[in-house]
């Protein structure tokens, strides 16, 4: 297993961060916010198109780049760390994942393609949010394909042309594909959080889908520690802005005379976040490491997406603390990211739940 | 001809020769260790004109190899001498190295750090010990505090002022102390566990001939910051090889033991004010704390943090190795991380053992290996600068965030200090 990230990776980490810099500053995240659309085609067509990025982690039978966790995560970081607004994390990531992990090869091979070259928006649709234990049990297959049931929060499924569903079956589960456009099939945009990430509720009533794969317990919670860890990325990534933005700004904000940040209660804050941002760092890309390589702490993903949760928070919190009244205004960019930050704790389950699932792993061992 | 090109190969076969015609268990310590300096294999990585044979750390390690597998006795290195050693062979004399080098690799010499005062702790600078030269000597005066093992050394390192007209950083010199005189008294100093590592030396008229200030008059500073970067290495502390593993037979063997149970001695409190991480899972299964939802919050956080740690000092590690140029944050943040492990680790163990840890001794858990580390662990945050000093460290050099005021500028017998 890797200890470090080799040079083509490092060099790919510059070009996706070049590519995010240019094509997702705060001014564009502030328009994709406010609309509902929520992205820009064209930026999203230049990142999968020039860039790849949308099948970075797919492999090249299937249209991708054939390269793994590692090289997701670094996409996902990067991004985090830019705010930016796009499909990638719904469709790329959590339906692509998905369909990588439970589809059947030939369903591979007429859906992930699309998926991979940005054409084709999808998403995933389970019904919980919060415990792989508990996903796809409410929601219905019928022996002839036909879905019923709710899924409260999707993400971006208001611009997804494919749902990617798990649904309970009479056997077990299933994955299936949906057509948003197929009766039956009802899409609302949510009022939300964070407005960076859209979320919609996915009623199914009696929706026709197409079973691409069997979804057992095990795959699930592959697919579940695989979000989790490309999540953990995406809020590594995020931390670290916030950490370096507030730095800057206790370098310049001027108050008794002095830069606020030669006081040490704001030095002593910024000197707690570095460390605990470095060990969740250490964490997170270990995650990655451990699914690519299938070794390692067999709880490294919870562990992950836990750290990656409580520092992030820790960030946007102090973020705002330690700038004070600005940081609490709708003009300062802060708030952007703690509302990230916010909803990436409770998304694909809290620190809490994470935790337990760890220790669910550790005492078997 | 240099010796650096030499490769593992041919050092094993050197090394292994020597010790076939060298090494016997039946000789004293003190006389095989001084074979083992005619030798040129006591301290490999030092120079050749200084006992050794100017190898790299890789080299050295492959002689230390050799010598583990033929349970040979190597150099004396447990506790502040090699802080000592190495800060010799980096500031000193060719006269002050000719002279103390060999007692220290023989173990003839022990010694020990004089640094901290008790008006000086954190503000390591501020040192208000008196070094003043009359007829050819340095007399000294002051009180030190936090030394490891200076009930039994023979000679210290010693930071002291010798101008107080110049600003505080400057008017440091840096001693090589004889503790063996009547000037020097020193006194255990008893911790909050109960344990006796540390003394206190109190500095009455202590003579210092002119030749024994290192790195020059008014370097001092310089010359402790090159200690501090070898303490912070983690010279300087715990066993490193060495041999004693197994049932060695031979008087070599019981000489070192003696040796080693003096030099030792200070630091078996030190796992557990690292919190003993490592007990924890087998304390949670052997009492059953494992099934309770609060408990295994706070042991997921902590493996969380511990494995954090070790993946973060590694990786660090490998970019050393690979000669990295990137400023590396490691020492104050791995710090800074330790503490707050070790905290951890004993809160968890506090929840673990519930009433329980309201006992200490041999009849309660752990035979009082957790009583140890509850008492114990308020230590890690302190020692070789505390968590405070580290968010400095962390927030100016790493950050980059301005410097605070300072108030101890110009001449060092203005600057206010502590009245004792």
């Amino acid at each position: 297993m890797q200890a470090e990230f080799s040079k083509e990776q490092q060099l790919f980490r510059q070009v996706v961060a070049r590519a995010l810099k240019d094509n997702s500053p705060s001014s564009a995240v502030r328009d994709l916010m406010a609309s509902d659309r929520g992205y820009d085609p064209a930026v999203w067509q230049q990142l999968c198109g020039e860039v790849g990025l949308g099948g970075i982690h797919i492999p090249e039978a299937y249209g991708g780049t054939g390269f793994g966790l590692i090289e997701l995560g670094i996409v996902a970081e990067e991004m985090g760390r830019t705010l930016y607004c796009g499909p990638f994390f719904a469709s790329p990531v959590m339906a692509g994942l998905a369909l990588l992990n439970a589809a059947t090869e030939v369903q591979k091979e007429a859906l992930l393609p699309g998926i991979a070259s940005g054409s084709t928006l999808a998403t995933l649709v389970l019904d919980d949010l919060n415990d792989p234990d508990q996903a796809g049990r409410s929601t219905q297959a019928s022996d002839h394909g036909r879905l019923t049931g709710t899924a409260g929060i999707v993400v971006d499924a208001h611009v997804a042309d494919l749902l990617i569903v798990v649904a309970k079956t009479r056997d077990g589960r299933g994955l299936y594909a949906v057509d948003r456009h197929a009766p039956g099939v009802s899409i609302d945009s949510l009022e939300v959080l964070d407005p960076t990430r859209k979320l919609s509720r996915v009623i199914l009533d009696s929706a026709p889908g197409e079973k691409v794969g069997e979804v057992s317990d095990e795959a699930l919670h592959r697919i579940w520690d695989q979000m989790c860890v490309a999540l953990a990325h995406e809020m590594i990534g995020g931390a670290q802005h916030l950490l370096e933005s507030t730095v800057e700004y206790t370098k310049v904000r001027v108050q008794f005379g002095r830069p606020i940040g030669s006081f040490q209660a704001l030095k002593h804050r910024c000197a707690d976040l570095l460390m605990e941002l470095e060990l969740a760092r250490a964490v997170v890309h270990h995650a990655a490491r451990c699914l690519d390589a299938d070794e390692g702490e067999p709880y490294a993903a919870s562990m992950a997406k836990a750290m990656a949760s409580e520092t992030y928070m820790n960030a946007a919190k102090a973020g705002i603390q330690l700038r004070g009244g600005i940081g609490f205004t709708w003009e300062d960019d802060t708030h952007l990211w703690f509302k990230r930050a916010k909803s990436s704790e409770v998304f694909l389950g809290t620190p809490h739940l994470h935790r337990e699932r760890m220790m669910t792993v550790v005492e078997g061992l | 001809m240099t010796r650096s090109g030499l490769t593992d190969e041919e050092i094993r076969n050197e090394v292994t020769q020597w010790l076939d015609e060298n090494w016997s268990s039946d000789r004293s310590l003190i006389e095989w260790r001084n074979i083992l300096v005619d030798g040129g294999w006591a301290a490999p990585h030092w120079p050749e004109e200084y006992f050794g044979r100017g190898f790299t750390t890789d080299q050295a390690a492959a002689v230390t190899a050799v010598f583990n597998e033929k349970g040979a006795v190597g150099a004396a290195q447990v506790g502040p001498r090699r802080l000592a050693s190495e800060t010799i062979l980096a500031c000193g004399s060719d006269d002050q190295k000719r002279r103390y080098l060999r007692p220290i690799l023989t173990g003839e010499h022990t010694w020990c750090q004089l640094f901290s005062e008790p008006g000086s702790g954190s503000d390591l600078a501020g040192a208000s010990t008196r070094a003043e030269l009359h007829h050819g000597k340095w007399i000294l005066n002051g009180q030190k505090v936090w030394n490891t093992s200076a009930h039994h050394a023979d000679f210290g390192i010693l930071l002291a002022r010798s101008d107080w007209d110049l600003p505080k950083h400057q008017g440091l010199s840096y001693f090589l102390l004889n503790m063996r005189q009547p000037g020097v008294e020193v006194r255990p100093l008893k911790q909050m566990n109960g344990h006796q590592s540390f003394n206190e030396v109190f500095l009455a008229n202590a003579e210092v001939p002119a030749e024994d200030l290192i790195g020059g008059e008014g370097n001092g500073w310089a010359v402790a910051t090159t200690t501090l970067s070898f303490e912070r290495r983690g010279f300087g502390r715990r066993p490193t090889g060495g041999g004693i593993q197994g049932p060695k037979k031979g008087r070599v063997y019981e000489e070192l033991k003696a040796e080693l149970a003096i030099a030792t001695e200070p630091y078996t409190w030190y796992p557990q004010r690292e919190g003993r991480v490592d007990l924890v899972l087998p304390r949670a299964r052997e009492t059953g704390a494992i099934k309770d939802p609060a408990i295994r919050q706070e042991i997921a956080r902590l493996i969380g943090m511990s494995t954090g740690a070790a993946l973060a000092s590694a990786s660090v590690e490998a970019k050393r190795m690979a000669g990295t140029t990137e400023i590396i944050p490691a020492g104050s943040i791995g710090k800074l991380a330790a503490s707050v492990i070790a905290r951890q680790a004993s809160h968890v163990h506090t929840m673990i053992a519930g009433a329980d840890a309201m006992l200490s001794g041999a009849e309660s858990a752990e035979q009082g290996t957790i009583a140890e580390i509850l008492i114990s662990v308020p230590a890690i945050s302190i020692a070789g600068g505390t968590d405070e000093i580290q968010r400095n460290i962390i927030s100016e050099r790493v950050l980059g965030m301005p410097k605070g005021h300072r108030s101890d500028r110009g001449p060092f017998r203005d600057i206010k200090r502590n009245v004792s």
